[in-house]
């Protein structure tokens, strides 16, 4: 091992010294840049030193000699760079302090308010998300139907005292009293019949309208999803399963279902079906049933080929329970001041 | 319907347990709103007389009573009801008497006078509704006793049930005893009949007139019979049930009716003697039991008097006033009959007058249950009347419109296909013999005997509905339908969720106005109103027309927030209008509305471009097609061609200051149906030029006519395919530039496709753009 001789070691770590005080008192990049240069340049010390290498005979010494010299002009470019940088930051000190902002004066003065979907729009979009993962799709169908959609393809042929069950509102497109704003989704089960071929997976969310008052619980306007399945061997227990995969996909895992006897014209048999929360308590959510062979042969489908099964229920309150709104009025008065409040 | 737990355990061997019953009842269907403990004493209330009363001087509304509870003391209590006097013997609540609902009887005092009590109302004891006066006893009542013990009420359980439209035979109590008898696997006993109760053969001479609307019309004479109060257990069923008792007859009729579902009138036999069931003349009068005239109609079937032709009911629905039973009464002629239910709703809604007995008459009631229910009419009667008969020889008349028995071929496959389980036929019989089904098994399934008090059940699926019902919905298991078909929403619902979420992304809060406007609500803000379409039957005026256009809802929204000190919001709103249509229905579609309070016609046009860019899609800006309602010089159509797909720009302002709103409010209006249902191809990648470009700004001045569309547009063509991008970046009005022009300053990056692009090629290209600028009527700017 060869040390580097000691001459030669001082007069290196002599430049060096004298670079670095040089650097250290310069007060720009300018000064520090010739700082440097007297150092390393051609003419510098240092040069002098590397300029003797090839005097060394002895290989060994003469690599020492020459690792010495870099890690001397290493270690001034590297004073270089650090004085260069508190220069720099000098030099900025006045603009940026010229630029001092209160943080929290400008936050309370910044407003990148988001605007809001409307609740139902909210509820809406999470059953159909859920539904599309259980394998729906998405119909839609006109809010001003027929009679026929209405209500004669639904087993309620004209003056069927079922048809009191609604409260309808009839519209003078025509003066037969046979065109009516509909007063359930069930109208889109018979479009989708009619015009996609099963098997049919489909759910129909949409406005609907009722003869009703306003109050606390009630709209003339308001919004369900429907559910329709029609396929080969379709029973009881896959309207009893699918009503409790909904109830744990949408509500939660604890959630879960049970079905009673009910009567609708449109399916038989027919249920209610109400959600078990995970306290014990029970919330009445809608109605259901196996599609009645009567409504799958209004639609042109054979009910000795095809069965299938419907389910439906209120949007409205699915979004009103989710957010403790105590009256749906609220949800519809387009109050700016209300619907802030959800994001 | 109301149902009583101790009617229902005499009809059959039930639980006695309320619970037990009431979660039975929801699994059947027979869906229970509510279950309540009803005759329940109240400790401390007493019967007592009152000995005299004294209307207070300062307080006209209460009445001072003295009263004798039999124990020596006299009490006074203030009083405020007003139907009793001296003599009446009536319930008192003495002091510390916790009431049903609550509340301790205190001393509370009146202008200075204590009271030592209260006296009672039916309603305010449990025993009944009743609400407006006091209970008077008997007047011969001992003092001091319990008053449910005087009254012979009996604690029991009343069921509120929730029946649905299927299930007539359950507005009796036998029909839901039945059903729970099946699902306990009980017996059945029906009601308690006297055997001894069958005199010398009378019939009672019937015709039929108007034979399509009555199917069945019985009638019996009962003899023997005293007018008079009720037993005390008739009474007090009739009250647990939401009926009065009226007399020991009346009470038979109503108790008979509740038991079996069985409507039926008793006559005094000395004023109806004979019956006719025909149709009512137009115009004839009938005053009904409740003392209105009825004016009738053709339509109306009428039950009258066969030897004077007189009308003594509204057949189905109300009795006579004039052929009351009387005190005097001592011979009935009873009534039970079979209407057809779609005639008797029509009545009902016509003189909108309804009764327990039409409420089961629509419903549709048995023709084969008039036997046993008269048999219980006399058994009920005799409590009263001892020497009571019903005679023999019963005139039963009937039609060719008295409903039979049907018979129904059950398939166990069929069974199987809806409910997933294949009961063969001897199944199907234990699990609808029961419920009253005659059940004969077959090769592959059954054939099924409808009892008549089920005119629901008419067809295979009305059977499989029954069966499932009695082997339990829960008990059919639950799966999941093996599906091909995979979830998705489709690309115009994809696309509609993009529009939303921009829409958001904007600040803007989605609104939901009511789609009914009212009569003017449109012409006056600017739009045709001669497309729209009206309610028929709206609940109000208000509310009766069907909006054509999302505007006047957001603008009323807008109103409305504006006056709840909210003056800078954005509201929109997607929702579908409905102008008149050729076809059978309107012309529907689906609109987009965006209003901006404090916002300009550059806030829509923003809103816009952020929408089409995000879509992919893009409409031409035609400021010569002034859309109806918006500001005349700051809004423009939206064109796709010669199609108007939207409008965009501000409201005018003439119909702002006409609604109220302050300052400037920016609109933009698209249909949806287009936009939303186009799906943009997707855009292909290019090459990216890689030799250099340059930018050219160039200015020029433009007449106010000429819009800046037509100058960019010329300018894009003149530049061809070396043009990369255009902007507008400057528009400058005043000095250097002419009144009525105004400079507009575009720059334009060129490239070449194949090289650098020269000095002479970028000449090129700024002397054509001069020329075609030139050309739409723009000067270049040196």
């Amino acid at each position: 091992m060869n040390a580097t001789p000691p001459d030669k070691q001082a007069a290196l770590d002599s430049a060096v010294a004298d670079a670095l005080a040089l650097i250290d008192q310069a007060t720009d990049a300018q000064a520090i840049r010739a700082a440097v240069n007297a150092a390393t340049g051609k003419k510098g010390p240092l040069a002098a030193v590397k300029a003797g290498l090839g005097k060394v005979p002895d290989l060994d010494a003469r690599k020492a000699l020459g690792q010495a010299v870099n890690e001397a002009i290493a270690r001034v470019e590297q004073a270089a760079h650090g004085r260069e940088s508190v220069v720099k930051r000098a030099a900025f000190a006045g603009s940026i302090e010229a630029d001092r902002e209160d943080m929290s004066e400008l936050a309370l003065r910044t407003s990148a308010r988001r605007g809001r979907m409307h609740l139902v729009t909210q509820a809406t979009e999470r059953l159909e998300d859920v539904f599309v993962g259980l394998g729906f799709r998405i119909a839609e169908g006109p809010e001003v139907e027929t009679d026929f959609h209405n209500f004669e393809a639904l087993n309620m042929p004209p003056s069927h005292p079922a048809r009191s069950m609604w409260d309808t509102l009839f519209v003078d497109q025509d003066p037969q009293g046979s065109v009516v704003l509909r007063t359930h989704t069930s109208p889109v089960q018979i479009r989708v019949m009619q015009e996609w071929p099963p098997p049919i997976y489909a759910v129909m969310p949409g406005r609907v309208f009722r003869k009703e008052t306003p109050d606390a619980t009630h709209m003339p306007v308001f919004h369900q999803i429907e559910g329709l399945v029609v396929d080969r061997n379709i029973t009881f227990a896959d309207l009893a399963g699918t009503i409790e995969s909904f109830t744990k996909a949408f509500f939660g895992e604890s959630f879960t279902s049970r079905l009673r006897p009910s009567y609708f014209p449109f399916t038989e048999p027919s249920a209610e079906f109400d959600i078990r929360r995970p306290d014990g308590s029970w919330i009445e959510l809608g109605g259901c049933g196996m599609v009645h062979p009567r409504v799958l042969a209004a639609a042109g489908l054979d009910p000795e080929e095809w069965s299938g099964f419907a389910f439906g229920f209120g949007i409205d309150r699915m979004a009103k329970e989710r957010h403790g709104v105590e009256d749906i009025r609220e949800m519809y008065s387009n109050d700016v001041r209300f619907t802030e409040q959800f994001s | 319907m109301k149902v009583l737990l101790s009617v229902l355990r005499e009809l059959a061997d039930l639980p006695a347990d309320p619970e037990v019953l009431a979660t039975a009842l929801n699994a059947l269907g027979l869906a229970v709103d509510s279950t309540g403990t009803v005759g329940v004493p109240v400790e401390g209330v007493v019967t007592a007389r009152i000995v005299r009363t004294e209307k207070h001087p300062d307080a006209d509304k209460v009445t001072r009573c003295w009263v004798d509870a039999g124990d020596g003391t006299e009490r006074h209590v203030w009083c405020g009801a007003t139907n009793m006097g001296p003599g009446d013997v009536v319930p008192l609540a003495t002091l510390g008497t916790r009431m049903p609902d609550g509340r301790e009887i205190s001393r509370r005092g009146i202008l200075g006078i204590d009271s030592e009590g209260m006296l009672c109302s039916p309603v305010e004891l449990g025993i009944s509704d009743e609400a407006s006066g006091l209970l008077i006893l008997p007047s011969d009542t001992p003092l001091g006793r319990d008053p449910f013990e005087v009254l012979g009420i009996h604690h029991d359980t009343v069921f509120d049930l929730d029946l649905t439209r299927n299930r007539p035979d359950c507005w009796g109590h036998l029909g839901v005893a039945r059903d729970l008898a099946a699902h306990f696997g009980a017996a059945l006993h029906g009601p308690r009949l006297d055997a001894s109760a069958e005199g010398a053969p009378r019939g009672i001479p019937v015709t039929i007139t108007a034979g399509d609307r009555c199917g069945m019309f019985s009638a019996g004479v009962i003899s023997g019979v005293t007018v008079g109060p009720s037993p005390s257990w008739v009474a007090s069923r009739l009250a647990h049930l939401g009926m009065r008792s009226i007399n020991n007859v009346v009470d038979a009729s109503n108790l008979v009716m509740l038991e079996l579902n069985q409507p039926n009138h008793a006559y005094d036999h000395a004023t109806v003697g004979g019956f006719d069931v025909r149709l009512a003349r137009d115009g004839e009068i009938l005053r009904t039991l409740d003392g209105v005239d009825r004016s009738l109609t053709a339509d109306d079937l009428l039950i009258c008097d066969l030897a004077s032709g007189r009308a003594v009911g509204l057949a189905g629905i109300m009795g006579g006033l004039d052929s009351e039973v009387t005190a005097s009464t001592s011979e009935l002629s009873l009534e039970m009959a079979w209407f057809a239910p779609d005639p008797v709703r029509h009545s009902v809604n016509h003189h909108n007058l309804r009764s327990e007995a039409s409420v089961r008459f629509e419903r549709g009631v048995d023709p084969g249950g008039v036997h046993l229910a008269m048999r219980r009419f006399v058994t009920i009667l005799r409590e009263t009347c001892p020497g009571a008969v019903l005679h023999a020889g019963m005139t039963v008349a009937e039609t060719a419109s008295r409903p039979q028995e049907v018979t129904v071929h059950v398939r166990s496959s069929r069974v199987g296909r809806s409910l997933g389980i294949e009961p063969d036929g001897a199944r199907i019989a234990s699990l609808i013999g029961p419920i009253g089904f005659g059940v004969r098994p077959v090769e592959g399934g059954a054939e099924v005997t409808v009892p008549t008090f089920r005119p629901d059940c008419t067809e295979e699926i009305d059977i499989i509905e029954e069966i499932a019902r009695h082997h339990g919905y829960d008990a059919l298991g639950k799966s999941v339908p093996k599906s091909a078909v995979h979830g998705r929403l489709s690309g115009m619902q994809q696309r509609r969720r993009v529009l939303r979420r921009v829409l958001v992304g904007l600040g803007l809060d989605e609104v939901m106005p009511m789609p009914f406007l009212a009569p003017g609500d449109l012409s006056g803000i600017g739009l045709a109103e001669d497309d729209v379409l009206s309610i028929a039957n709206p609940l109000v005026a208000e509310e009766s027309v069907l909006r054509t256009s999302l505007r006047p809802g957001l603008l009323g929204a807008v109103r409305y927030n504006q006056s709840h000190r909210a003056p800078r919001i954005g509201l929109w709103e997607t929702g579908h209008v409905y102008p008149r249509g050729a076809g059978a229905l309107p012309d529907e579609t689906e609109q987009l509305g965006v209003v901006v309070a404090g916002g300009d016609a550059s806030t829509a046009l923003a809103q816009w471009a952020a929408l089409c860019d995000a879509l992919g899609v893009g409409a031409q800006i035609d400021q010569s097609r002034v859309p109806p309602g918006l500001h005349p010089t700051r809004s423009a159509s939206l064109t796709r061609g010669k199609k108007i797909v939207g409008v965009v720009g501000e409201v005018d302002p003439v119909v702002l200051d006409s609604l109220g709103i302050e300052g400037r409010v920016s609109i933009l209006e698209v249909d949806l149906t287009v936009v939303l249902n186009e799906e943009p191809r997707p855009v292909q990648a290019r090459d990216l030029n890689r030799f250099p470009s340059s930018d050219i700004d160039m200015a020029f001045a433009v007449p106010d006519s000429v819009p800046a569309q037509n100058l960019q547009r010329a300018l894009r063509q003149a530049a061809g395919k070396r043009l990369v991008s255009i902007e507008l970046f400057d528009v400058y009005r005043g000095k250097g530039v002419d009144v009525g022009s105004r400079s507009l300053a575009f720059r334009l990056r060129l490239q070449e496709a194949g090289g650098t692009l020269t000095d002479a090629a970028i000449a090129e290209v700024q002397e054509a753009c001069r020329v075609a600028a030139q050309k739409s009527g723009a000067t270049l700017r040196s």
